[in-house]
């Protein structure tokens, strides 16, 4: 979540012109059926941060509408909505907030045959699996994206087209890629750099094990190449979840291994003790050279992420976690906490 | 070097509690509001449920817990938003799609 705050800012009227276009289109849904009705999701959430003892403040409301046109097209969208409250300069008092409102993707997608799908608009860029998978706030088991994220995603959104889909699946192994090029865009809410690049995964079923590579290259100003690696792995009959990325850059490079476990062994998992979910990140970058602009800390970096998620009823998470970093330019402490309601709902009552 | 101590401890414990979980109940499975029970499901129909429990278990509950109810409205929906999310097939879409309505 916390970056989502960097990588926007909030002139709001093109975003308004963006909803109200795309409620809009809603009104024009040809023929609806039974099951196709258009559905408001997303997360509302309250997060705090401390970090060298500063304590900030994240009110956020992630609400994600998605509507079908028809046989094959599907209009997706995700909205942030956040108010910062952070502490005052040094030597004055209080608080002050400031107002953050971003399009995280807007995106029409055809359904082009039963392993092709093209996307078109903006669509968050296909490198590693947190930038796709894990960055909604309903879903992520941290506040912080992992140090690495920015690598071959720069902003985390592409504007442009891409191709996606399965290309086999079988009860022993699927195979699902993803390609993409996208423009450089300076508009505030569809940032994006001039860049290709792509995704494949492989999932063998039996081992519970995917493994994945990634390709990114940016086609502005000095161009480079991105190359990423992914390893997720749930064993059978365990609630327990290994998640894993590499990623490297031309001037830095590093790793994450992320681990949870919910305790629905006791109890199962509406228990009191099953609700609980334990959870733990690594993670290190490498600096090979100075470059302020691919958002990975300027020394070697070493985090450890410890946390503790309860799943509430009725949607509704907190998390609760404690990080220690260590780099040559400081260490520090990062505590935080939040608390996430998810909600899924149709647009209108269907027949 | 406390906090090397304490991670050793840590990456020891997430490893070694999942062997003692072999017997964890099965995950939630996402229910619509109002599902039609099928009294009479025939074996073809148990083994659609089966591919789309397995389509739900490989693509869906990996990265998110299973929504605790939503309307039947919009099952049709939120499958075609997993095919795009989650490169589903359109036969994955299908069976997921009669998984989620039994």
């Amino acid at each position: 979540m916390w970056r989502l705050l960097n990588l926007y800012a909030y002139p709001h009227r093109r975003i308004l012109g963006a909803v109200t276009l795309l409620m809009s289109s809603l009104l024009f849904t040809p023929h609806v059926a039974a099951q196709n009705t258009p559905l408001i999701s997303g997360g509302v959430g309250f997060f705090t941060s401390t970090n060298g003892g500063n304590t900030t403040y994240v009110p956020t409301i992630s609400p994600v509408l998605v509507a079908p046109l028809g046989q094959h097209l599907l209009v997706e969208s995700r909205a942030n909505l956040i108010e910062l409250f952070f502490p005052k300069p040094p030597g004055q008092s209080g608080y002050t907030s400031e107002p953050f409102l971003s399009l995280a993707y807007l995106q029409l997608d055809y359904l082009a045959t039963s392993h092709l799908t093209v996307v078109g608009g903006e669509f968050l860029t296909p490198f590693g699996t947190y930038n796709e998978r894990l960055t909604p706030i309903w879903i992520s088991n941290f506040q912080d994206a992992p140090l690495i994220t920015s690598l071959g995603t720069g902003t985390g959104s592409s504007v442009g087209g891409m191709l996606r889909g399965s290309a086999i699946s079988t009860p022993k192994f699927s195979i699902d890629y993803a390609a993409y090029f996208s423009t450089e865009s300076t508009n505030m809410q569809f940032n994006a750099e001039r860049s290709t690049g792509g995704r494949v995964s492989i999932y063998l079923p039996e081992k519970r094990l995917e493994l994945g590579t990634s390709y990114g290259r940016l086609l502005q100003g000095t161009q480079q190449n991105y190359f990423g690696a992914h390893a997720w792995w749930e064993p059978a009959n365990t609630a327990f979840k290994l998640r894993s990325e590499y990623a490297h850059g031309a001037h830095s490079q590093g790793y994450w291994i992320e681990t949870d476990y919910r305790l629905s062994r006791f109890g199962g998992d509406q228990s009191l003790i099953g609700r609980l979910e334990p959870v733990f990140r690594w993670q290190q970058t490498f600096r090979n050279s100075p470059d302020p602009t691919d958002g990975l800390p300027s020394a070697d970096t070493q985090r450890t992420d410890f946390g503790l998620d309860y799943h509430l009823p009725h949607e509704v998470r907190i998390n609760t976690s404690y990080a220690r970093q260590f780099s040559s330019t400081g260490n520090h402490n990062v505590w935080e906490t939040g608390i996430v309601y998810r909600f899924l709902f149709p647009t209108w009552k269907g027949k | 070097m406390n906090h090397w101590k304490a991670l050793a401890s840590c990456l020891l414990w997430m490893t070694v509690l999942p062997l003692f979980a072999q017997t964890s109940s099965a995950p939630s499975t996402p229910t619509t509001s109002n599902p039609k029970q099928n009294k009479s499901a025939s074996t073809q129909a148990v083994h659609q449920s089966d591919d789309g429990q397995r389509v739900f278990d490989q693509n869906c509950s990996r990265c998110h817990n299973a929504p605790q109810g939503f309307s039947p409205h919009i099952s049709g929906t939120i499958v075609r938003h997993m095919r795009v999310r989650a490169s589903l097939s359109k036969e994955d879409e299908q069976a997921l799609l009669r998984f989620l309505n039994p």
